[in-house]
């Protein structure tokens, strides 16, 4: 049997929860476990590679009958390249001391997995606007991931959130949270989160089919 | 495989559709790369200007003004006029009096993983670096950029001693890295557990400069001089 055709919205919402890429797919971990320090450099980078993600979705998407097959990888890359160089033009007008806090990571945005998956696996094969909702939706849902680890970070490791005090002086923060060992404990804990909500959808699920199957 | 399914196979692109692919896109990428560098460089110029000027108060803490001097041809400093590309800069530091409280020069030299960018500032009274600011470094986030962060080691720059020898010719002690802890002398930078390369770059780069630019400056201390 055919499954039903997607909607555009669908292609936004797996990104964001059911297909999210870094607490479903697991991918990009590089500047997720490095960048994630604070929830400040986490929204940067996540944003700097959600507009990366869009952009080359948008540009890979358009050209897909103009790309033999044979060099779309190189073709890819070379645009992923393209739009994190401009990206990194782009933060140091905006800030030289966000520039300097997100350093070699922003320049690593051109080996990001979840971008050169998303132009080869979906980009390549759909429309521009599909493209776009799924490059939005996992950029979205990779920004939110981010911030989820760079906000508990922060808040455990500094005892602030986008550099306001949340605790009293008392407050003994947690050094190891803002080190890179932090961001393998925070992962772990989101992931742990997320599989455990995952596993009871799909027990609850099974128990309905079990009950309506009892009551015919 | 049969004649059939052999012609059933869609034909291979020919060479000229990848060309005009690659090609193609590169020129696309090439053209928007140059304009948005063209519209990005006076606002990101602009940037590194204000933080160069924020650097040179941050390492001359006493100064609240600053001239740029350029090192010319004939071995002495002049007052930059125009924007000095290409040019040895050093910036000179004045206190609310005018008087000449230090000097900020930039550096730079290989790191770990690029090259690292800082810049000094150097005490005429101490004869001492008695700050440092890195600018640019692509270090190892969590290890090696601790050389921007680690109190311990930003210590070693409240004063390192450039003292020169008494024809003014060279240092008297070139600045040495040794181990965490083995810090004996005031010449000497205390470098750091899991950031050693880096940590040995910045002695490395500060020697190297101190070596190049003290003699040049302390023999000729009074082209810094302000007139009243």
């Amino acid at each position: 049997m055919a499954l039903p055709a997607k909607s555009s919205t669908d292609e936004f919402i797996k990104g964001l929860w059911r297909e999210n890429p870094v607490f479903v797919q697991v991918l990009g971990m590089c500047p997720v476990l490095a960048v994630s320090n604070t929830a400040l450099n986490a929204l940067a980078m996540g944003l700097a590679t959600a507009f990366v993600l869009v952009m080359s979705n948008i540009v890979v998407s358009s050209l897909r009958s103009f790309i033999p097959k044979q060099v779309r990888i190189a073709t890819y890359i070379l645009i992923i390249a393209t739009f994190v160089t401009v990206v990194d033009y782009v933060i140091q007008a905006i800030s030289l001391d966000l520039y300097k806090a997100l350093g070699a990571f922003i320049s690593l945005i051109v080996v990001n997995c979840l971008i050169l998956g998303r132009a080869e696996a979906f980009a390549s094969k759909n429309t521009v606007a599909r493209s776009i909702m799924d490059g939005l939706g996992m950029g979205v849902g990779f920004v939110f991931a981010l911030f989820c680890l760079g906000a508990v970070r922060e808040i455990l490791g500094a005892g602030t959130l986008f550099g306001v005090q949340l605790f009293h002086d008392s407050f003994q923060n947690w050094v190891v949270m803002i080190l890179p060992s932090g961001g393998f404990f925070t992962l772990a804990g989101w992931l742990l989160l997320f599989n455990w909500l995952e596993q009871r959808k799909a027990k609850r699920a099974r128990l309905a089919t079990l009950s309506e199957e009892a009551a015919r | 495989m049969s004649q059939a399914e052999l012609a059933s196979r869609p034909a291979p692109p020919s060479t000229w559709h990848m060309y005009r692919a690659m090609v193609g896109v590169g020129v696309f990428c090439g053209l928007l790369i140059v304009s948005v560098y063209q519209v990005t460089l006076p606002v990101i110029e602009h940037n590194k200007a204000v933080a160069l000027q924020k650097a040179i108060f941050h390492v001359l803490p006493n100064a609240t003004t600053s001239t740029t001097y350029r090192l010319d041809e004939s071995g002495g400093f002049v007052v930059l006029e125009g924007k000095g590309v290409g040019e040895q800069l050093v910036y000179a530091g004045y206190d609310g009096e005018q008087k000449l409280v230090g000097l900020a020069v930039e550096a730079r030299g290989m790191g770990y993983q690029d090259v690292i960018g800082l810049i000094y500032g150097y005490s005429f009274a101490e004869q001492a670096i008695i700050g440092i600011q890195v600018l640019e470094s692509k270090e190892t986030p969590g290890l090696g950029d601790k050389i921007e962060t680690d109190a311990d080691f930003l210590q070693n720059f409240e004063r390192l001693d450039v003292s020169l020898v008494d024809d003014l010719s060279q240092l008297a002690n070139p600045i040495v890295p040794v181990k965490h802890g083995e810090k004996a002398n005031p010449w000497e930078v205390d470098g750091i557990t899991g950031a050693t390369i880096s940590s040995v770059a910045i002695a490395n780069i500060l020697d190297a400069s101190a070596q190049y630019w003290m003699p040049r400056i302390r023999n000729n201390l009074s082209d810094f001089e302000r007139e009243d």
